[in-house]
């Protein structure tokens, strides 16, 4: 019998609260714009901050409330997400050039030796603070992984081997959260070229050629090679360091094959510079 | 006997070189004078490549109300003007000053600073903004630690006002025994600074505290002081951190410093027994600060001991001298274990802030296995800011910089005396570091924002 007495009294207490909570949504019901969810539906959900706004949901309020999306850009959805945003919200979508995030620094283990130890929290912020980090390079990568630790899609990972991050560029959304994060500022968001290609200068160094030699083997020394190899006006040296314009770049590659310490790199090419230049060198070899 | 109030930590004191005499280190024949060797902005270079400068011209001068001029301790030419790697390893702008045979024997046969440029009666008539000038030209900074220029220290902003002078010879950190040397061996000139300081800052009161396993110093010091009330000395605790300026203002009058606040706010002006000696040569010899005392450390280092380092003199040669390098070092750390910080370039110069020089061997300067927090609030109990640490830490290492900002983060002092009780080998100053700059550089963004 006590159990019964139970049943009645605690699915009496369930049934009221049901009724009060069936008032409440009913009475305090927040209308919402239904296109809000099928936009955040579409969005990646990471909440990583690259639009500008606080989330994803905040970016999926904007969309549904705004007259153009010139401003509105989610690197993270991709652009078909983007096109089909600007279905639901039936507006113009915006296509934008797909960026992937490049390192700016080619200090790998071997070219780079570590001239000090570091026993403290492994954290490229902390590192950054105490000078100039294992490596006798004030500009380079750290090489602790805050990249890494941020990046919402795996798109980097820090190679065993040349203890520097690597980034997966079919995984790499260019959301710029890790070039924010970086303390040395040695990410760059590059376009990500046609089929993938690009060529990037990998280096940060400032200091004068001798000097940044000394540091590091693959340092870019200021020689101003590149600059004159480049026919497009592309790459230009200010301060011992030189910058690959990409909206001017036309991949020629020449200045790679200029480039007396290997501090430029490319990617997605079938074959790589490195590999054309040993080719043509065997190729004379054979003709003499 | 006093001390502060709240948390704090009893460190392994290995005062190693106690007792050791000062030893003059030979003029260098090459020195390189950083350009920024005090908190605020860079001084500006005043000379060129090629010049030729006497022992003790100015070589940087001070650009804005918190900075310092720096001077040269050798005569020489200027060889190089330009960024060279500081013992942190990053590139700071900076004078290399080489000096010829002939400078070298010019300087060692005729010393400056040898007879008083000012009377004693020329002294007596200064006014106290007269003394801070001189302070000011000297390019005299803190010399505990924090290089904070002691002019601005000593003229406080409008509507504030000083009422006692607070002299620091605590020297709570353990190895350093510089500020005990200079005490025992110039006890009168630190006398002559101290009332030098009073009048500069218009203060009539002071107290020189000192830890007390400095007895012999306090002793000193006392006897010194006979008949004299207004200069008194106060036997501390041996407690890290005693001299924190916070600290020390809490122990010596039981004044708290609130949140935010100078230590002008509750009245009190905290200086160095260093500083105070640098001030008395300044005024009464003309000297600007070209020299300081540097202990230079270590259980394995064969010449420890206290030097007169001209300052700009390279460190290895500093170490070369005291014996070189041990083979079994792991650090070689700037200042004291507590709060000093490793250098990876030891043929960076010396700079203003270096108090001592201490080489540990390895298996003393390796951090333990960091195991996770166990909860034991050691580093709430041991913080003398009363914070907690062990939260601090984790809101910093999460990025949340706005609680972190509203749990106090700002008003750390980096003592490390959280990391030091920590059983669990927990990096908790490094990251609460990373956290306050970061909060001091929200802050500062906000108020350019407004």
């Amino acid at each position: 019998m006590s159990i019964l007495y139970a049943i009645i009294v605690l699915g009496g207490i369930g049934l009221l609260g049901a009724g009060i909570l069936f008032l409440v949504s009913k009475r305090f019901y927040v209308k919402e714009d239904p296109r809000i969810a099928l936009i955040e539906e579409l969005l990646p959900g990471a909440n990583c901050g690259s639009c500008g706004r606080s989330g994803c949901h905040d970016f999926a309020c904007a969309c549904a409330s705004a007259t153009s999306l010139d401003s509105l850009v989610c690197p993270g959805a991709g652009d078909e997400a983007m096109k089909k945003i600007a279905g639901i919200v039936g507006l113009d979508s915006v296509v934008t050039r797909p960026m992937v995030a490049s390192l700016k620094c080619g200090g790998s283990c071997q070219v780079r030796p570590a001239i000090s130890e570091y026993d403290g929290a492994s954290s490229c912020a902390i590192l950054q603070q105490l000078g100039s980090g294992t490596t006798g390079c004030p500009f380079g990568c750290l090489g602790c992984g805050d990249c890494a630790e941020v990046c919402n899609w795996n798109a980097i990972h820090i190679d065993p081997v040349s203890g520097l991050p690597v980034v997966d560029a079919d995984k790499c959304t260019g959301c710029g959260v890790c070039v924010s994060k970086c303390p040395r500022h040695v990410l760059e968001l590059r376009p990500k070229g046609p089929k993938g290609r690009r060529v990037w200068v990998a280096c940060s160094n400032t200091e004068r050629g001798a000097i940044a030699r000394k540091e590091c083997g693959a340092a870019c020394i200021g020689c101003m090679k590149c600059e004159k190899a480049c026919a497009f006006g592309a790459v230009s040296v200010k301060d011992n360091l030189s910058y690959i314009d990409a909206e001017k770049c036309k991949l020629c590659r020449k200045c790679i094959l200029a480039c007396p310490t290997g501090a430029i790199l490319d990617s997605g090419f079938p074959v790589s510079a490195k590999e054309m230049a040993e080719i043509a060198l065997s190729k004379q070899k054979n003709n003499n | 006997m006093r001390t502060f109030r709240m948390g704090g930590v009893h460190p392994p004191e290995n005062k190693l070189t106690a007792g050791c005499r000062i030893l003059d280190v030979d003029l260098p024949r090459e020195v390189t004078i950083a350009m920024s060797q005090h908190i605020g902005a860079p001084a500006i270079c005043v000379v060129g490549k090629g010049d030729h400068v006497d022992r003790g011209a100015m070589v940087g001068k001070a650009s804005g109300f918190v900075s310092a001029n720096v001077f040269t301790p050798i005569s020489g030419t200027v060889t190089g003007v330009g960024k060279i790697k500081n013992a942190y390893g990053m590139p700071v702008d900076s004078v290399t000053i080489t000096a010829t045979e002939e400078d070298h024997e010019k300087d060692a046969e005729r010393p400056l600073w040898t007879s008083a440029l000012r009377s004693s009666d020329d002294i007596a008539a200064m006014s106290a903004k007269d003394i801070v000038d001189i302070i000011g030209e000297a390019g005299i900074v803190g010399l505990g630690g924090a290089s904070f220029p002691t002019r601005v220290k000593l003229s406080p902003p409008p509507g504030k006002h000083a009422d006692i002078l607070i002299v620091n010879g605590a020297e709570c950190e353990p190895y350093l025994t510089n500020d005990h040397a200079l005490m025992l061996e110039h006890p009168d000139e630190i006398l002559a600074g101290v009332r030098l300081m009073m009048r500069g800052a218009g203060v009539d009161k002071a107290i020189i505290g000192i830890e007390s396993n400095k007895m012999d110093a306090v002793r000193l010091l006392r006897g010194r002081l006979e008949g004299d009330k207004s200069v008194s000395v106060m036997e501390l605790q041996m407690k890290y951190p005693q001299g924190g300026e916070k600290q020390l203002i809490q122990a010596a009058t039981g004044r708290e410093v609130p949140s935010g606040a100078l230590p002008v706010d509750v009245g009190a002006i905290v200086q160095n027994v260093a500083s105070a000696y640098a001030v008395y040569e300044a005024v009464v010899f003309g000297k600007p600060l070209v020299d300081r005392v540097v202990t230079v450390t270590g259980p394995s280092l064969s010449g420890r001991g206290n030097y007169r380092v001209p300052i700009g003199m390279s460190m290895a040669a500093l170490i070369g001298i005291a014996g070189g390098i041990p083979g079994d070092s792991g650090k070689i750390i700037l200042g004291g274990p507590m709060m000093g910080r490793t250098i990876v370039n030891v043929d960076a110069p010396t700079m203003k802030g270096v108090s001592g020089i201490l080489i540990l061997p390895r298996e003393q300067s390796a951090r333990g296995d960091v195991y996770p927090c166990i909860r034991c609030a050691g580093c709430v109990l041991a913080c003398p800011m009363g914070l907690e640490p062990y939260r601090l830490s984790l809101l910093s290492a999460h990025s949340h910089w706005d609680s972190a900002e509203g749990e106090g983060i700002a008003n750390c002092i980096e003592c490390g005396c959280c990391s030091y009780s920590c059983p669990s080998s927990r990096p908790l100053l490094d990251y609460i570091r990373l956290g306050k700059n970061t909060v001091m550089a929200i802050r500062k963004s906000r108020s350019v924002q407004k």
